[in-house]
């Protein structure tokens, strides 16, 4: 009981405030702008050179209203605003009219899963043991090596890494595809040429999302293993005589984990945003490209379908590793 | 003058003061500019690298290095703006989250968590694609602020809690200090050094930000900076076409710089951090 009432009721109330807070500042922040969306919506039609009578955008006024929630007070359209959201309709898409954004949204949703969950858990388990590694031989040439290859990676952002892979792999040595999710004229199925297609075409974005994680990882687990080193208990380790190999993978590694989930668990919302960016560099038919396309059109429902599911995303997933996270942690087990 | 000649001693300090210096030196260069960058077809399009024109013209008829120039300094400017605000935000929820703790504390940490976890890109590409066209530098540098403070602020709240224990508190207190003066004249000489060695992270953060949305032709496009540029040699199909001196400009200049800015972060937190400046002296001497 008291593991309920210490460890997983805070832990629900974050979840929610984290939601909340989010849904807020985006129904708050475009309100704070100076644009009327709809009289900007209603200037990109007119430009586009379509000619419209005043009482054709007197009634067309009405209906954006109408879809964006701009009706009755501030209040009023707040309320509106999360009893659709609770209920997750967030009304027809713009550009493909009559389909729902929601359709659209669980069409791409799996692509988007797959890459980033494939890429997120291999580029955390690799840099975690190259970082742990790394961290132990900090004296080796090699290490330091490695350490600086990851520093140089690290703080290029997403789109331009992808981009720069994209030419390397795609234009000049021209052995990877550029755009899609598999060949045009394949239909998806089980067999095996299916899925070698499938892997690869997710080859490239795979890899430019894993670069950048492992060298993320690799860098903050090395900082935790140098801190480890000083503990006692290594100390002793080493005096009794334990094994490198033992010491390094059972005892140092192994502590070192701990602090690198919960990192994982702050940083999923920015490996979110950059396996965003890069699907939209290699057109990967996920959310990415659903978003691109959604700005492209001006699609104001789609981008703001996207953005609440991923807030909603993001913070479930968090959820999931915090409530997990007492299994890998027995102190918080007993506690 | 001391602090920087031992800062310089550290490879990646040298590179990253070098490199940074060069940017700055082209962004002053833009404002002699004999060209008006948001005019364009004033040259021929498409000219390869030659002595006329040492990085080539584009498709929009623009010369690319003075284009480049231009692009460097707003690209600085948006992130100065950036990170000058968030700072001031940071500056303050830290501070007051510090000292008065309790429920006030824990209710500016709850909002500051949620910023940290909730996925930034999409919420800025809903913002930006509704006020799109309307964002001038300032308000672009405004924006990326409102959302580059959580961390920092929590920083700056566990320093100013450790302070908070300290004897020169009670000192202050009991001698009749208010609380205004108190946070401000003993507690903030504290906290600067924190606030000046997030700064230079903040901006390449912003930075980054700022390509990405660029690319996604979500600022105003008119107004050249690393994104725009970047955004319209895509757009032009440049390597497609071949014109790789109008692609590459804006790729070799970004990552040069977010290189060179996220070395002088770490050079200088290490510097800052005396135990690693301990292990760094080690270092030098095997």
């Amino acid at each position: 009981m008291n593991f309920v009432r210490r460890y997983l009721i805070p832990r629900l109330i974050s979840y929610f405030l984290v939601i909340f807070v989010g849904i807020t500042i985006v129904f708050i922040v475009p309100r704070l702008s100076p644009i009327d969306p709809v009289q900007q919506m209603i200037n990109t039609i007119t430009t586009m050179g379509t000619y419209m009578d005043p009482q054709a955008i007197e009634k067309l006024t009405e209906t954006l209203k109408d879809l964006y929630g701009l009706r009755g007070s501030l209040w009023q359209q707040y309320l509106n605003f999360l009893g659709r959201f609770i209920k997750g309709d967030f009304g027809p898409s713009f550009f493909r009219f009559p389909v729902p954004v929601s359709k659209l949204i669980a069409d791409s949703l799996p692509w988007t899963v797959g890459l980033l969950s494939v890429s997120t858990f291999l580029s955390w388990l690799i840099g975690n043991i190259l970082g742990g590694i790394c961290g132990f031989f900090y004296q080796k040439k090699w290490a330091r090596f490695l350490e600086n290859t990851a520093m140089v990676i690290r703080p290029i952002p997403y789109y331009i890494f992808a981009l720069i892979l994209l030419l390397i792999f795609g234009y000049f040595l021209k052995i990877l595809p550029i755009a899609g999710g598999f060949s045009i004229g394949t239909t998806p199925s089980f067999s095996l040429r299916f899925i070698a297609d499938l892997v690869k075409y997710a080859l490239l974005p795979l890899l430019s999302m894993m670069t950048l994680g492992i060298a993320v990882t690799l860098q903050s687990m090395r900082l935790i293993v140098q801190n480890i080193l000083r503990e006692d208990f290594i100390v002793f380790a080493k005096a009794g005589g334990v094994k490198n190999r033992t010491l390094l993978f059972k005892y140092v590694i192994r502590n070192a984990m701990l602090p690198q989930i919960t990192g994982l668990a702050l940083s999923m919302g920015q490996i979110f945003g950059g396996a965003l960016i890069t699907e939209i560099v290699f057109s990967y038919p996920g959310m990415g490209t659903l978003l691109y396309n959604a700005i492209n059109t001006g699609d104001y429902n789609l981008i703001m379908g996207i953005t609440a599911i991923s807030i909603v995303g993001i913070a479930t997933f968090i959820l999931i590793i915090d409530l997990l996270y007492p299994l890998f942690d027995p102190r918080i087990r007993y506690r | 003058m001391r602090v920087l000649k031992d800062l310089l001693r550290d490879g990646k300090f040298r590179f990253g003061f070098t490199v940074i210096c060069i940017l700055l030196f082209l962004a002053i260069l833009s404002f002699f500019s004999p060209y008006d960058p948001t005019k364009w077809n004033i040259f021929p399009r498409d000219l390869p690298p030659s002595f006329q024109h040492i990085l080539g013209t584009n498709s929009k008829g623009q010369d690319v290095f003075w284009e480049a120039t231009f692009a460097i300094r707003n690209s600085l400017i948006i992130s100065v703006i950036a990170a000058l605000f968030s700072r001031i935000i940071a500056i303050i929820v830290g501070l007051v989250a510090g000292y008065l703790g309790g429920r006030v504390d824990r209710f500016l940490m709850s909002i500051s968590d949620s910023f940290l976890i909730l996925p930034l890109l999409p919420i800025l590409i809903l913002i930006s694609s509704l006020i799109k066209g309307h964002l001038s530098l300032f308000s672009l540098g405004i924006l990326l602020g409102i959302f580059g403070w959580p961390w920092d602020a929590r920083l700056i709240r566990a320093q100013v809690l450790s302070l908070r224990e300290r004897e020169f508190t009670y000192t202050s207190i009991l001698s009749g200090y208010s609380t205004i003066n108190l946070v401000i004249k003993e507690y903030l000489p504290f906290v600067l050094p924190l606030v000046f060695s997030t700064v230079i992270n903040n901006m390449g953060w912003s930075i980054g930000l700022e390509v990405t949305l660029s690319i996604l032709g979500l600022s105003n496009l008119a107004i050249p900076t690393l994104g725009t540029t970047l955004h319209w040699a895509i757009n032009y199909q440049a390597m497609l076409l071949g014109i790789w001196w109008w692609l590459l400009t804006p790729i070799v200049i970004s990552v040069l710089l977010f290189i060179s800015l996220y070395l002088l972060s770490v050079s200088i937190s290490e510097y800052s951090d005396p135990r690693t400046r301990i292990q760094r002296i080690g270092i030098a001497k095997e």
